[in-house]
Protein backbone atom coordinates (compact mmCIF):
# COMPACT_ATOMS: atom_id res chain seq x y z
CA UNK A 1 0.00 0.00 0.00
CA UNK A 2 1.42 3.38 -0.94
CA UNK A 3 2.03 5.80 1.93
CA UNK A 4 -0.87 8.12 2.58
CA UNK A 5 -1.69 10.78 5.11
CA UNK A 6 -3.92 9.74 8.03
CA UNK A 7 -6.38 12.58 7.62
CA UNK A 8 -6.94 11.76 3.98
CA UNK A 9 -7.29 8.04 4.62
CA UNK A 10 -9.80 8.75 7.37
CA UNK A 11 -11.88 10.91 5.07
CA UNK A 12 -11.88 9.04 1.77
CA UNK A 13 -13.54 5.92 3.18
CA UNK A 14 -15.70 3.44 1.35
CA UNK A 15 -18.94 5.07 2.51
CA UNK A 16 -17.97 8.49 1.16
CA UNK A 17 -16.81 7.07 -2.16
CA UNK A 18 -19.99 5.00 -2.36
CA UNK A 19 -22.15 8.14 -2.04
CA UNK A 20 -19.91 9.93 -4.57
CA UNK A 21 -20.18 7.14 -7.12
CA UNK A 22 -23.78 6.06 -6.41
CA UNK A 23 -25.48 9.21 -5.14
CA UNK A 24 -28.87 8.70 -3.41
CA UNK A 25 -31.87 10.80 -4.38
CA UNK A 26 -30.16 12.11 -7.46
CA UNK A 27 -32.50 13.63 -10.02
CA UNK A 28 -35.34 16.11 -10.27
CA UNK A 29 -38.72 16.19 -8.52
CA UNK A 30 -41.85 16.39 -10.66
CA UNK A 31 -43.41 19.03 -8.43
CA UNK A 32 -40.93 20.63 -6.07
CA UNK A 33 -42.07 23.34 -3.69
CA UNK A 34 -38.61 24.87 -3.62
CA UNK A 35 -35.63 24.56 -5.92
CA UNK A 36 -32.28 26.12 -5.02
CA UNK A 37 -29.12 26.12 -7.14
CA UNK A 38 -25.81 26.81 -5.41
CA UNK A 39 -22.37 27.16 -6.91
CA UNK A 40 -18.99 27.48 -5.36
CA UNK A 41 -17.57 30.14 -7.67
CA UNK A 42 -14.01 29.35 -6.65
CA UNK A 43 -14.04 25.75 -7.81
CA UNK A 44 -17.19 25.44 -9.92
CA UNK A 45 -18.90 22.78 -7.80
CA UNK A 46 -22.67 22.86 -8.29
CA UNK A 47 -25.70 21.58 -6.41
CA UNK A 48 -29.37 21.99 -7.27
CA UNK A 49 -31.60 20.91 -4.40
CA UNK A 50 -35.34 20.35 -4.72
CA UNK A 51 -37.76 19.76 -1.87
CA UNK A 52 -41.46 18.92 -1.78
CA UNK A 53 -43.13 19.63 1.58
CA UNK A 54 -46.26 18.11 3.08
CA UNK A 55 -47.30 20.67 5.60
CA UNK A 56 -44.29 21.16 7.85
CA UNK A 57 -42.65 17.93 6.77
CA UNK A 58 -40.12 17.19 4.02
CA UNK A 59 -42.12 14.83 1.79
CA UNK A 60 -39.47 14.31 -0.87
CA UNK A 61 -36.05 15.64 -1.80
CA UNK A 62 -33.76 15.26 -4.79
CA UNK A 63 -30.55 16.84 -5.98
CA UNK A 64 -28.40 17.18 -9.07
CA UNK A 65 -24.91 18.53 -9.27
CA UNK A 66 -21.31 18.06 -10.19
CA UNK A 67 -18.11 18.45 -8.30
CA UNK A 68 -15.71 16.76 -5.96
CA UNK A 69 -16.35 13.65 -3.87
CA UNK A 70 -16.87 15.70 -0.71
CA UNK A 71 -19.48 18.09 -2.16
CA UNK A 72 -21.44 15.38 -3.95
CA UNK A 73 -21.30 12.80 -1.14
CA UNK A 74 -22.34 15.46 1.35
CA UNK A 75 -25.42 16.22 -0.76
CA UNK A 76 -26.27 12.56 -1.18
CA UNK A 77 -25.95 11.78 2.53
CA UNK A 78 -27.91 14.87 3.44
CA UNK A 79 -30.90 13.95 1.29
CA UNK A 80 -31.00 10.52 2.95
CA UNK A 81 -31.68 12.14 6.30
CA UNK A 82 -34.30 14.68 5.30
CA UNK A 83 -37.34 12.71 4.19
CA UNK A 84 -40.17 12.63 6.68
CA UNK A 85 -38.59 15.19 8.97
CA UNK A 86 -40.09 18.44 10.18
CA UNK A 87 -38.41 21.74 9.41
CA UNK A 88 -37.29 21.98 13.05
CA UNK A 89 -35.74 18.51 12.90
CA UNK A 90 -33.99 19.33 9.62
CA UNK A 91 -32.55 22.49 11.11
CA UNK A 92 -31.34 20.53 14.15
CA UNK A 93 -29.52 18.03 11.90
CA UNK A 94 -28.00 20.90 9.90
CA UNK A 95 -26.66 22.53 13.07
CA UNK A 96 -25.23 19.22 14.23
CA UNK A 97 -23.51 18.73 10.86
CA UNK A 98 -21.90 22.17 11.01
CA UNK A 99 -20.66 21.42 14.53
CA UNK A 100 -19.18 18.14 13.33
CA UNK A 101 -17.22 19.53 10.39
CA UNK A 102 -15.85 22.23 12.64
CA UNK A 103 -14.29 19.57 14.84
CA UNK A 104 -16.94 18.77 17.50
CA UNK A 105 -16.14 15.18 18.56
CA UNK A 106 -19.52 14.56 20.17
CA UNK A 107 -21.27 15.55 16.94
CA UNK A 108 -18.95 13.23 15.00
CA UNK A 109 -20.28 10.32 17.12
CA UNK A 110 -23.95 11.41 16.97
CA UNK A 111 -25.97 8.63 15.34
CA UNK A 112 -28.49 11.24 14.23
CA UNK A 113 -26.05 12.24 11.52
CA UNK A 114 -26.11 8.79 9.91
CA UNK A 115 -23.68 8.35 7.00
CA UNK A 116 -22.74 12.02 7.31
CA UNK A 117 -20.36 11.03 10.08
CA UNK A 118 -18.02 9.86 7.31
CA UNK A 119 -17.43 13.55 6.62
CA UNK A 120 -16.10 14.32 10.13
CA UNK A 121 -12.57 14.29 8.74
CA UNK A 122 -13.29 17.46 6.75
CA UNK A 123 -12.63 19.34 9.99
CA UNK A 124 -8.96 18.57 9.41
CA UNK A 125 -9.06 19.99 5.87
CA UNK A 126 -10.19 23.59 6.32
CA UNK A 127 -9.92 24.40 2.61
CA UNK A 128 -12.57 21.75 1.91
CA UNK A 129 -15.21 23.00 4.37
CA UNK A 130 -16.92 24.89 1.55
CA UNK A 131 -17.20 21.68 -0.47
CA UNK A 132 -18.88 19.88 2.43
CA UNK A 133 -21.16 22.86 3.09
CA UNK A 134 -22.39 23.45 -0.48
CA UNK A 135 -25.52 21.27 -0.21
CA UNK A 136 -26.24 22.61 3.26
CA UNK A 137 -26.12 26.16 1.98
CA UNK A 138 -28.73 25.16 -0.58
CA UNK A 139 -30.80 23.55 2.18
CA UNK A 140 -30.68 26.69 4.32
CA UNK A 141 -31.91 28.76 1.39
CA UNK A 142 -34.62 26.22 0.59
CA UNK A 143 -35.91 26.33 4.17
CA UNK A 144 -35.90 30.13 4.10
CA UNK A 145 -38.06 30.25 0.98
CA UNK A 146 -41.79 30.70 1.57
CA UNK A 147 -42.62 27.79 -0.76
CA UNK A 148 -46.08 27.17 -2.18
CA UNK B 1 17.05 16.77 -14.98
CA UNK B 2 18.28 18.97 -12.19
CA UNK B 3 16.89 22.34 -11.16
CA UNK B 4 17.93 25.40 -13.15
CA UNK B 5 18.13 27.57 -10.03
CA UNK B 6 19.19 26.34 -6.58
CA UNK B 7 16.41 26.13 -3.98
CA UNK B 8 18.79 28.02 -1.69
CA UNK B 9 18.12 31.13 -3.83
CA UNK B 10 14.47 31.07 -2.67
CA UNK B 11 14.03 31.70 1.07
CA UNK B 12 10.63 30.00 1.26
CA UNK B 13 11.83 26.87 -0.54
CA UNK B 14 15.02 26.82 1.53
CA UNK B 15 12.92 26.98 4.71
CA UNK B 16 10.65 24.16 3.49
CA UNK B 17 13.06 21.70 1.91
CA UNK B 18 10.47 18.98 1.36
CA UNK B 19 7.79 21.19 -0.20
CA UNK B 20 7.01 20.28 -3.81
CA UNK B 21 5.76 23.54 -5.29
CA UNK B 22 4.04 22.92 -8.62
CA UNK B 23 1.89 26.06 -8.90
CA UNK B 24 4.27 28.58 -10.42
CA UNK B 25 1.79 29.37 -13.19
CA UNK B 26 -0.38 30.87 -10.43
CA UNK B 27 2.55 32.63 -8.79
CA UNK B 28 6.28 31.99 -8.61
CA UNK B 29 8.31 31.86 -5.41
CA UNK B 30 10.66 34.79 -4.83
CA UNK B 31 14.42 34.77 -5.15
CA UNK B 32 16.32 36.44 -2.31
CA UNK B 33 17.73 38.95 -4.82
CA UNK B 34 14.22 40.35 -5.39
CA UNK B 35 13.48 40.63 -1.67
CA UNK B 36 16.88 42.30 -1.14
CA UNK B 37 16.26 44.85 -3.90
CA UNK B 38 12.92 45.82 -2.34
CA UNK B 39 14.48 46.13 1.11
CA UNK B 40 17.36 48.20 -0.30
CA UNK B 41 14.90 50.64 -1.88
CA UNK B 42 13.14 51.16 1.44
CA UNK B 43 16.37 51.23 3.43
CA UNK B 44 18.38 53.58 1.24
CA UNK B 45 16.36 55.42 -1.41
CA UNK B 46 12.84 55.78 -0.08
CA UNK B 47 10.80 58.93 -0.70
CA UNK B 48 7.92 59.88 -2.95
CA UNK B 49 9.22 60.03 -6.53
CA UNK B 50 8.48 62.78 -9.05
CA UNK B 51 8.38 65.47 -6.33
CA UNK B 52 12.05 66.33 -6.62
CA UNK B 53 12.37 69.05 -3.97
CA UNK B 54 15.23 67.22 -2.29
CA UNK B 55 17.98 64.79 -3.17
CA UNK B 56 16.31 61.75 -1.58
CA UNK B 57 13.22 62.17 -3.76
CA UNK B 58 15.49 62.49 -6.78
CA UNK B 59 17.08 59.15 -5.84
CA UNK B 60 13.66 57.50 -5.49
CA UNK B 61 12.69 58.90 -8.89
CA UNK B 62 15.91 57.53 -10.36
CA UNK B 63 15.25 54.04 -8.96
CA UNK B 64 11.78 54.08 -10.55
CA UNK B 65 13.06 55.33 -13.91
CA UNK B 66 15.96 52.85 -13.91
CA UNK B 67 13.54 50.00 -13.23
CA UNK B 68 11.45 51.01 -16.22
CA UNK B 69 14.52 51.23 -18.44
CA UNK B 70 15.84 47.90 -17.21
CA UNK B 71 12.54 46.18 -17.91
CA UNK B 72 12.22 47.80 -21.34
CA UNK B 73 15.63 46.32 -22.24
CA UNK B 74 14.64 42.95 -20.78
CA UNK B 75 11.36 42.82 -22.71
CA UNK B 76 12.79 44.11 -25.99
CA UNK B 77 11.01 47.46 -25.88
CA UNK B 78 13.03 50.24 -27.54
CA UNK B 79 11.08 53.14 -26.03
CA UNK B 80 10.83 52.82 -22.21
CA UNK B 81 8.08 55.45 -22.16
CA UNK B 82 5.77 53.00 -23.90
CA UNK B 83 6.16 50.58 -20.95
CA UNK B 84 3.54 51.39 -18.32
CA UNK B 85 3.45 50.05 -14.80
CA UNK B 86 0.09 48.73 -13.63
CA UNK B 87 -1.14 46.70 -10.68
CA UNK B 88 -1.29 43.40 -12.57
CA UNK B 89 -1.68 41.81 -15.97
CA UNK B 90 -5.45 41.97 -15.46
CA UNK B 91 -5.23 45.70 -14.78
CA UNK B 92 -3.12 46.18 -17.91
CA UNK B 93 -5.85 44.55 -19.98
CA UNK B 94 -8.56 46.56 -18.23
CA UNK B 95 -6.62 49.73 -18.99
CA UNK B 96 -6.75 49.00 -22.73
CA UNK B 97 -10.43 48.07 -22.62
CA UNK B 98 -11.37 51.09 -20.53
CA UNK B 99 -9.24 53.71 -22.29
CA UNK B 100 -8.81 52.64 -25.91
CA UNK B 101 -12.05 50.69 -25.84
CA UNK B 102 -14.36 53.40 -24.59
CA UNK B 103 -12.79 55.91 -27.00
CA UNK B 104 -13.03 53.67 -30.05
CA UNK B 105 -15.74 51.02 -29.72
CA UNK B 106 -19.33 51.62 -30.77
CA UNK B 107 -22.43 49.77 -31.97
CA UNK B 108 -21.74 47.57 -34.97
CA UNK B 109 -18.07 47.05 -34.10
CA UNK B 110 -16.79 43.55 -33.43
CA UNK B 111 -14.50 42.45 -30.60
CA UNK B 112 -12.85 39.05 -30.94
CA UNK B 113 -11.34 37.02 -28.12
CA UNK B 114 -10.29 33.39 -28.22
CA UNK B 115 -11.99 30.51 -26.44
CA UNK B 116 -8.80 29.88 -24.43
CA UNK B 117 -8.56 33.23 -22.67
CA UNK B 118 -8.07 33.70 -18.95
CA UNK B 119 -10.97 35.72 -17.52
CA UNK B 120 -8.56 38.68 -17.38
CA UNK B 121 -8.47 38.86 -21.18
CA UNK B 122 -12.11 37.83 -21.63
CA UNK B 123 -14.38 39.63 -19.21
CA UNK B 124 -13.10 43.21 -19.85
CA UNK B 125 -13.85 42.73 -23.57
CA UNK B 126 -17.19 41.03 -22.94
CA UNK B 127 -18.23 43.92 -20.70
CA UNK B 128 -16.96 46.56 -23.14
CA UNK B 129 -18.98 44.93 -25.94
CA UNK B 130 -22.12 44.86 -23.78
CA UNK B 131 -21.64 48.46 -22.73
CA UNK B 132 -21.03 49.70 -26.27
CA UNK B 133 -23.48 47.50 -28.15
CA UNK B 134 -20.62 45.85 -30.02
CA UNK B 135 -20.58 42.25 -31.18
CA UNK B 136 -18.57 39.91 -28.94
CA UNK B 137 -17.09 36.99 -30.87
CA UNK B 138 -15.31 33.99 -29.34
CA UNK B 139 -12.83 32.59 -31.85
CA UNK B 140 -12.43 28.82 -31.70
CA UNK B 141 -9.20 27.10 -30.75
CA UNK B 142 -7.57 24.32 -32.73
CA UNK B 143 -6.83 20.82 -31.42
CA UNK B 144 -4.13 21.32 -28.79
CA UNK B 145 -5.35 24.74 -27.74
CA UNK B 146 -3.69 27.27 -30.04
CA UNK B 147 -5.74 29.84 -31.95
CA UNK B 148 -7.42 28.27 -34.99
CA UNK B 149 -5.75 30.59 -37.51
CA UNK B 150 -8.02 29.78 -40.44
CA UNK B 151 -11.13 30.28 -38.32
CA UNK B 152 -9.79 33.56 -36.96
CA UNK B 153 -8.92 34.74 -40.46
CA UNK B 154 -12.51 34.07 -41.53
CA UNK B 155 -13.84 36.18 -38.63
CA UNK B 156 -11.73 39.24 -39.44
CA UNK B 157 -13.24 42.11 -41.37
CA UNK B 158 -13.75 45.85 -41.54
CA UNK B 159 -15.94 45.78 -38.40
CA UNK B 160 -13.23 44.08 -36.32
CA UNK B 161 -11.80 46.53 -33.79
CA UNK B 162 -10.14 44.30 -31.21
CA UNK B 163 -8.47 40.90 -31.36
CA UNK B 164 -7.46 39.72 -27.87
CA UNK B 165 -5.49 36.49 -27.45
CA UNK B 166 -3.03 34.81 -25.14
CA UNK B 167 0.63 34.13 -25.84
CA UNK B 168 0.67 30.93 -23.76
CA UNK B 169 -2.54 29.40 -22.34
CA UNK B 170 -2.59 29.22 -18.55
CA UNK B 171 -4.63 26.01 -18.71
CA UNK B 172 -3.34 24.19 -21.77
CA UNK B 173 0.19 25.49 -22.14
CA UNK B 174 -0.42 25.91 -25.87
CA UNK B 175 1.89 28.52 -27.42
CA UNK B 176 0.38 30.93 -29.94
CA UNK B 177 2.30 32.38 -32.89
CA UNK B 178 1.94 35.99 -31.75
CA UNK B 179 3.85 37.49 -34.68
CA UNK B 180 1.76 35.61 -37.22
CA UNK B 181 -1.53 36.52 -35.56
CA UNK B 182 -0.58 40.21 -35.27
CA UNK B 183 0.45 40.34 -38.93
CA UNK B 184 -2.71 38.55 -40.06
CA UNK B 185 -4.94 40.95 -38.14
CA UNK B 186 -3.05 43.97 -39.47
CA UNK B 187 -3.55 42.77 -43.03
CA UNK B 188 -7.17 41.65 -42.79
CA UNK B 189 -8.54 44.14 -40.25
CA UNK B 190 -6.41 47.28 -40.40
CA UNK B 191 -8.67 49.16 -37.96
CA UNK B 192 -8.29 46.52 -35.25
CA UNK B 193 -5.85 46.52 -32.35
CA UNK B 194 -4.20 43.29 -31.23
CA UNK B 195 -3.99 42.73 -27.48
CA UNK B 196 -1.79 39.91 -26.23
CA UNK B 197 -1.95 38.46 -22.71
CA UNK B 198 1.63 37.48 -21.93
CA UNK B 199 1.16 36.49 -18.28
CA UNK B 200 2.33 32.91 -18.84
CA UNK B 201 4.95 33.73 -21.47
CA UNK B 202 6.84 36.41 -19.53
CA UNK B 203 8.43 33.95 -17.04
CA UNK B 204 9.42 31.44 -19.72
CA UNK B 205 10.23 33.17 -23.03
CA UNK B 206 12.58 35.89 -24.26
CA UNK B 207 9.74 38.11 -25.41
CA UNK B 208 11.08 40.81 -27.70
CA UNK B 209 7.78 42.62 -27.34
CA UNK B 210 8.42 45.21 -30.07
CA UNK B 211 9.28 42.46 -32.53
CA UNK B 212 6.21 40.37 -31.65
CA UNK B 213 4.14 43.12 -33.23
CA UNK B 214 1.04 43.13 -31.03
CA UNK B 215 -0.32 46.64 -30.47
CA UNK B 216 -0.62 45.98 -26.73
CA UNK B 217 1.20 43.37 -24.67
CA UNK B 218 0.24 42.79 -21.02
CA UNK B 219 2.02 40.84 -18.31
CA UNK B 220 2.17 40.52 -14.54
CA UNK B 221 5.19 40.66 -12.27
CA UNK B 222 4.55 37.99 -9.67
CA UNK B 223 4.59 35.03 -12.05
CA UNK B 224 8.13 35.98 -13.17
CA UNK B 225 9.74 36.15 -9.70
CA UNK B 226 8.69 39.78 -9.13
CA UNK B 227 6.48 40.96 -6.28
CA UNK B 228 2.68 40.89 -6.27
CA UNK B 229 0.97 44.15 -7.14
CA UNK B 230 2.98 45.16 -10.19
CA UNK B 231 2.16 44.53 -13.84
CA UNK B 232 3.27 45.91 -17.17
CA UNK B 233 1.50 47.14 -20.26
CA UNK B 234 3.49 47.86 -23.40
CA UNK B 235 1.66 49.77 -26.13
CA UNK B 236 2.42 51.46 -29.40
CA UNK B 237 3.35 55.09 -28.76
CA UNK B 238 0.87 56.54 -31.28
CA UNK B 239 -2.00 54.57 -29.72
CA UNK B 240 -1.04 55.46 -26.14
CA UNK B 241 -0.69 59.14 -27.01
CA UNK B 242 -4.12 59.24 -28.63
CA UNK B 243 -5.80 57.40 -25.73
CA UNK B 244 -7.54 59.26 -22.92
CA UNK B 245 -6.33 58.62 -19.36
CA UNK B 246 -8.27 55.93 -17.54
CA UNK B 247 -7.53 57.02 -13.99
CA UNK B 248 -6.96 60.62 -13.04
CA UNK B 249 -5.37 62.44 -10.11
CA UNK B 250 -1.84 63.17 -9.00
CA UNK B 251 1.24 62.59 -11.15
CA UNK B 252 -0.74 62.12 -14.38
CA UNK B 253 -1.68 65.77 -14.93
CA UNK B 254 0.16 68.58 -16.64
CA UNK B 255 -2.03 71.42 -15.38
CA UNK B 256 -5.28 71.47 -13.42
CA UNK B 257 -7.55 74.43 -14.19
CA UNK B 258 -10.69 75.03 -12.18
CA UNK B 259 -12.87 73.54 -14.90
CA UNK B 260 -10.56 71.20 -16.84
CA UNK B 261 -7.15 69.54 -16.80
CA UNK B 262 -4.40 68.66 -19.24
CA UNK B 263 -2.39 65.49 -19.17
CA UNK B 264 1.20 64.63 -18.45
CA UNK B 265 3.32 62.90 -21.12
CA UNK B 266 3.90 59.15 -21.39
CA UNK B 267 4.26 57.07 -19.33
CA UNK B 268 2.91 59.27 -16.52
CA UNK B 269 -0.44 59.90 -18.22
CA UNK B 270 -1.42 56.32 -17.34
CA UNK B 271 0.11 56.17 -13.86
CA UNK B 272 -2.13 58.25 -11.60
CA UNK B 273 -1.17 58.51 -7.95
CA UNK B 274 1.99 57.60 -6.07
CA UNK B 275 3.50 54.75 -8.09
CA UNK B 276 4.42 51.28 -6.86
CA UNK B 277 8.18 51.89 -6.87
CA UNK B 278 8.77 48.85 -4.69
CA UNK B 279 7.03 46.74 -7.32
CA UNK B 280 9.00 48.24 -10.21
CA UNK B 281 12.33 47.86 -8.39
CA UNK B 282 11.49 44.28 -7.38
CA UNK B 283 10.43 43.39 -10.92
CA UNK B 284 13.63 44.84 -12.36
CA UNK B 285 15.60 42.67 -9.92
CA UNK B 286 13.53 39.70 -11.11
CA UNK B 287 14.54 40.54 -14.69
CA UNK B 288 18.19 40.55 -13.60
CA UNK B 289 17.69 37.16 -11.96
CA UNK B 290 16.00 35.72 -15.06
CA UNK B 291 18.73 37.17 -17.28
CA UNK B 292 21.37 35.43 -15.18
CA UNK B 293 19.53 32.11 -15.55
CA UNK B 294 19.02 32.81 -19.25
CA UNK B 295 15.59 32.97 -20.86
CA UNK B 296 16.47 30.24 -23.37
CA UNK B 297 17.40 28.01 -20.44
CA UNK B 298 14.14 28.94 -18.66
CA UNK B 299 12.17 28.02 -21.76
CA UNK B 300 13.98 24.71 -22.24
CA UNK B 301 13.77 23.79 -18.53
CA UNK B 302 10.01 24.46 -18.21
CA UNK B 303 9.21 22.65 -21.42
CA UNK B 304 11.38 19.66 -20.50
CA UNK B 305 9.71 19.25 -17.10
CA UNK B 306 6.27 19.62 -18.71
CA UNK B 307 7.18 16.99 -21.31
CA UNK B 308 8.35 14.62 -18.59
CA UNK B 309 5.16 15.18 -16.58
CA UNK B 310 3.08 14.65 -19.72
CA UNK B 311 4.75 11.31 -20.29
CA UNK B 312 4.64 10.09 -16.69
CA UNK B 313 1.07 11.21 -15.94
CA UNK B 314 -0.01 9.75 -19.27
CA UNK B 315 1.07 6.31 -18.02
CA UNK B 316 -1.51 6.39 -15.22
CA UNK B 317 -4.87 4.61 -15.55
CA UNK B 318 -7.64 7.01 -16.41
CA UNK B 319 -5.43 10.05 -17.01
CA UNK B 320 -6.64 12.59 -19.56
CA UNK B 321 -4.16 15.32 -20.47
CA UNK B 322 -5.30 18.56 -22.09
CA UNK B 323 -3.34 20.78 -24.44
CA UNK B 324 -0.67 20.18 -27.04
CA UNK B 325 0.20 16.53 -27.75
CA UNK B 326 3.64 15.15 -26.99
CA UNK B 327 6.32 16.70 -29.16
CA UNK B 328 4.43 19.97 -29.79
CA UNK B 329 5.73 23.14 -28.14
CA UNK B 330 4.20 23.66 -24.70
CA UNK B 331 4.67 26.10 -21.84
CA UNK B 332 5.60 24.88 -18.38
CA UNK B 333 2.11 23.62 -17.45
CA UNK B 334 0.26 20.30 -17.63
CA UNK B 335 -3.50 20.16 -17.02
CA UNK B 336 -5.11 16.81 -16.52
CA UNK B 337 -7.87 14.78 -14.95
CA UNK B 338 -7.47 11.37 -13.34
CA UNK B 339 -10.43 9.03 -13.75
CA UNK B 340 -13.20 9.79 -11.28
CA UNK B 341 -10.82 11.32 -8.73
CA UNK B 342 -12.06 14.90 -8.86
CA UNK B 343 -9.29 17.54 -9.19
CA UNK B 344 -10.17 19.07 -5.80
CA UNK B 345 -9.91 15.72 -4.08
CA UNK B 346 -6.64 15.20 -5.92
CA UNK B 347 -5.30 18.55 -4.72
CA UNK B 348 -6.17 17.70 -1.08
CA UNK B 349 -4.57 14.28 -1.30
CA UNK B 350 -1.41 15.79 -2.81
CA UNK B 351 -1.45 18.64 -0.29
CA UNK B 352 -1.28 16.10 2.54
CA UNK B 353 1.99 14.95 0.95
CA UNK B 354 3.42 18.44 0.69
CA UNK B 355 2.69 18.81 -3.02
CA UNK B 356 1.06 22.05 -4.23
CA UNK B 357 -0.97 21.90 -7.44
CA UNK B 358 -3.87 23.96 -8.74
CA UNK B 359 -7.35 22.47 -9.13
CA UNK B 360 -10.41 24.14 -10.57
CA UNK B 361 -11.39 26.18 -13.60
CA UNK B 362 -8.16 28.24 -13.67
CA UNK B 363 -10.08 31.48 -14.30
CA UNK B 364 -11.01 30.13 -17.73
CA UNK B 365 -14.63 29.00 -17.48
CA UNK B 366 -15.42 29.49 -21.20
CA UNK B 367 -12.50 27.17 -22.03
CA UNK B 368 -13.54 24.59 -19.43
CA UNK B 369 -17.02 24.45 -21.00
CA UNK B 370 -15.45 23.77 -24.38
CA UNK B 371 -13.20 21.08 -22.91
CA UNK B 372 -16.32 19.57 -21.36
CA UNK B 373 -14.94 19.48 -17.82
CA UNK B 374 -15.83 21.44 -14.70
CA UNK B 375 -12.32 21.40 -13.36
CA UNK B 376 -8.84 20.11 -14.10
CA UNK B 377 -5.75 19.56 -12.02
CA UNK B 378 -2.75 21.60 -13.13
CA UNK B 379 0.91 21.17 -12.36
CA UNK B 380 3.25 23.96 -13.43
CA UNK B 381 7.00 24.31 -13.27
CA UNK B 382 9.70 26.89 -12.73
CA UNK B 383 13.47 27.14 -12.41
CA UNK B 384 13.54 25.60 -8.92
CA UNK B 385 11.72 22.42 -9.94
CA UNK B 386 13.48 19.24 -10.97
CA UNK B 387 12.76 15.67 -12.05
CA UNK B 388 12.20 14.58 -8.45
CA UNK B 389 9.25 16.97 -8.20
CA UNK B 390 7.63 15.24 -11.18
CA UNK B 391 8.27 11.84 -9.58
CA UNK B 392 6.77 13.04 -6.28
CA UNK B 393 3.70 14.22 -8.19
CA UNK B 394 3.29 10.89 -9.98
CA UNK B 395 3.74 8.96 -6.73
CA UNK B 396 1.07 11.19 -5.15
CA UNK B 397 -1.28 10.57 -8.05
CA UNK B 398 -0.84 6.81 -7.66
CA UNK B 399 -1.67 7.17 -3.96
CA UNK B 400 -4.82 9.09 -4.89
CA UNK B 401 -5.87 6.32 -7.25
CA UNK B 402 -5.26 3.80 -4.48
CA UNK B 403 -7.25 5.83 -1.97
CA UNK B 404 -10.16 5.91 -4.40
CA UNK B 405 -10.04 2.15 -4.61
CA UNK B 406 -8.39 1.81 -7.98
CA UNK B 407 -5.68 -0.81 -8.14
CA UNK B 408 -2.30 0.88 -8.05
CA UNK B 409 -0.77 0.73 -11.50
Amino acid sequence: MPPSDDALSALYQEVLLDHYRRPRNRGALAEPDVSVAKKNPLCGDEITLQIAFEGDTVHDVMFTGQGCAISQASASMMTQLLKGRSRAEVERVARRFVEMIHGDDAAARDAALGDLRALAGVSRLPVRLKCAMLAWGALAEALAEPGK
Amino acid sequence: MSALAPRADFPLLAAEPTLVYLDSAATAQKPRAVLDAITAFYAHDYANPHRGAYALSVRATARYREARERLARFFGVADPETLLFTRSCTESLNLVAASWGRANIGPGDAIIVTAAEHHGNFVPWQQLARERGAEFIIAPIAEGGTVDLAALRALLGPRTKVVAFNHISNVLGAVNPVREIAAMVRAAAPDAITVCDGAQAAPHRALGIDALGADFYALGGHKMFGPMGVGVLVGRRALLEAMPPWQTGGDMIEFVHDDRSTWNVLPHKFEAGTPNVEGAVGLAAAADYLDALGMDAMCAHGSALAALALERIGELDGATIFGPPHGVERGAVVSFTLGDVHPHDLASILDARGICIRAGHHCAQPLMRRLGVGATARASFSAYNDERDVEALVTGLRAALHLFGHAAV
